[in-house]
């Protein structure tokens, strides 16, 4: 099915590494909610009313895959309901859907675009999630890619929207502009350092929300965060992402600054941190994933910081998602125990890093 | 009932795992499923999110008077949804929710966002743009055709009715209507 080629490609879009400030920030990503007028929101709705909803999207999308709109041409239509779990799962792992979205199955389906910077979920918390994702810090690029699709959405679908409250939502924390922006961050020497606590309960109190690799309700694994706005009402979506980039520059300086302190102060420690690291990573036979995030986490300081040579900086991001439980298992192309996963998951990452130390 | 993992909290997550096609089911508190979940990667808390903030935003000081006012026990005329039910949920049911609860929603407007205006982005088609850009592109078809038949006459009124259809969409662009 269409979904494997898309995973056999393994990488999206915005999982390389050549993104602004790429050595902090991971990915920039701009989600609008939109609900289409007259309709119950999905938490309150229907079987029948999502199905509804669902075949009225499809046939807009379907029409602008077909007709080769720019943008869409060459996307695909997922409907949720005709994936395996695992496959659902692989989705989340990509960032392509939200962990709560595949919960449930009926009525759901997602357009993807072919290089993956782009998704719109059907029947999410709103009728229409639609999200772009872009290497590095790029909010302002992501921002103009999801306006375009919403442009493009709007022409055929009519959205529920009032003059004095903007784009209605099912929840009112996303009244407005609808819109969240936010930036996955790699934040290892103030962690290291433990100074990440504090810096991020300080971005609490400028309208900023902290939350872990896979959004609302998760933890951060591998020192990876996701910082987004709070806010989106009263203010434009560029103000928002102005906003969120300003705070962004200056976390990259604290983190920058950090690495330079550890790398002069602690160095020995550090290196032999992130050699130990990288130790485990190419010869271990069992590997959790969240040890094995833990422990890319530390390589990819090492890469940063020129302390690791041989080694791809694209191995970190690609295992990062490669060695995911859904991917692994897509991957290895049968389901697996949670076992034969850590088994499998290390064979994996001795492989992939095996590679950078041929090349050298 | 209590959890099947520590037998000692509450169970509030119901877990269901397949492996090889084999199904298993448990029943756990938030702790166990927290420690069980995090082989599979995900940790999530369902009682840590945005509409949990604000179904608590909403018995807080500023809720208070919305508690005790009438309004708790309004529903919504068009879904059917109770005031009380959003307040629990934080979710809305449709969008006639934000005009019937508009006097309760605004306080809470003003806690989350600072602010109860909209000043974001405004859809082409609020401002009938995409409708008028639509007329315009019919209208030069029409004309294109009466100039091929040499009907020149409705030409000209087509002519003048682009016109006027483009000043109107240069004007409303000036005005910051796009």
């Amino acid at each position: 099915m269409s979904l494997r080629d898309m995973m056999r490609r393994h990488i999206s879009g915005w999982m390389s590494l050549d993104g602004p400030e790429s050595d902090v920030v991971l990915s920039s990503r701009i989600r609008l909610a939109r609900n289409l007028r007259g309709c119950k929101f999905p938490p309150r709705s229907t079987d029948a009313e999502n199905k509804d909803v669902l075949a009225k999207v499809e046939q807009v999308v379907v029409q602008l895959i077909e007709s080769r709109t720019p943008l869409f041409k060459d996307g695909r239509w997922v409907r949720i309901s005709e994936l395996s779990p695992i496959e659902r799962q692989v989705l989340v792992e990509r960032h392509l859907v939200s962990p709560q979205y595949v919960q449930e199955v009926h009525a759901r389906a997602v357009f993807i675009s072919a290089d993956e910077t782009i998704s719109v979920m059907v029947n999410e918390e709103d009728h229409l999630r639609i999200q772009t994702m872009n290497a590095g810090l790029r909010l302002t690029d992501s921002l103009s890619l999801a306006s375009q699709v919403d442009d493009i959405l709007e022409d055929s679908l009519d959205y529920e929207y009032s003059e004095r409250l903007g784009y209605i939502t099912t929840c009112p924390t996303n009244v407005g502009t609808g819109m969240r922006a936010s930036v996955m961050l790699h934040l290892p020497a103030l962690a290291l350092a433990n100074r990440l606590q504090g810096i991020l309960q300080a971005m609490s109190r400028v309208g900023l929300v902290v939350r872990g690799l896979y959004g609302e309700g998760t933890d951060s694994v591998g020192n990876i965060v996701q910082l987004s706005n709070h806010v989106s009402l009263g203010c434009s979506e560029e103000e928002i992402v102005d906003n969120l980039s300003a705070m962004t520059l200056q976390l990259i300086n604290q983190e920058r600054s950090a690495r330079e302190a550890l790398a002069r102060d602690l160095r020995i420690k550090l290196e032999d941190k992130i050699h130990r690291s990288y130790g485990i990573l190419t010869t271990a036979r069992m590997l959790s994933s969240h040890e094995t995030m833990g422990l890319l986490s530390d390589v990819k300081l090492g890469i940063d910081l020129g302390m690791l040579e041989g080694v791809d900086p694209s191995a970190f991001t690609e295992l990062l998602v490669l060695t995911r439980p859904a991917h692994l298992q897509e991957f290895i192309g049968t389901e697996l125990t949670s076992e034969e996963r850590d088994v499998r998951r290390a064979d994996l990452v001795r492989e992939r890093l095996k590679i950078d130390r041929q090349k050298e | 009932m209590l959890c099947e993992e520590c037998g000692k909290r509450p169970a509030s997550v119901h877990v269901t795992k397949i492996v090889n096609n084999q199904k298993m089911q448990q029943r756990l508190c938030q702790e166990c499923a927290r420690t069980k979940w995090e082989d599979m990667g995900f940790f999530v808390q369902p009682h840590l999110t945005m509409q949990s903030l604000l179904s608590g935003l909403l018995s807080s000081a500023g809720g208070a008077q919305i508690g005790s006012s009438p309004a708790i026990q309004a529903r919504c005329s068009n879904c059917g949804l109770p005031f009380r039910e959003f307040a629990r949920t934080g979710f809305l049911g449709c969008g006639h929710c934000y005009q019937q609860f508009d006097e309760q929603l605004r306080p809470i407007y003003k806690r989350i966002h600072g602010d109860t205006e909209h000043k974001g982005k405004v859809p082409l088609r609020c401002g009938g743009r995409a409708r008028v850009t639509r007329e315009i592109e019919s209208l030069r078809k029409e004309l294109q055709e009466c100039i091929r038949v040499e009907n020149y006459e409705r030409a000209a009124v087509l002519r003048d009715r682009i016109k006027a259809l483009q000043d109107g969409l240069a004007s409303s662009e000036e005005n910051g209507g796009s």
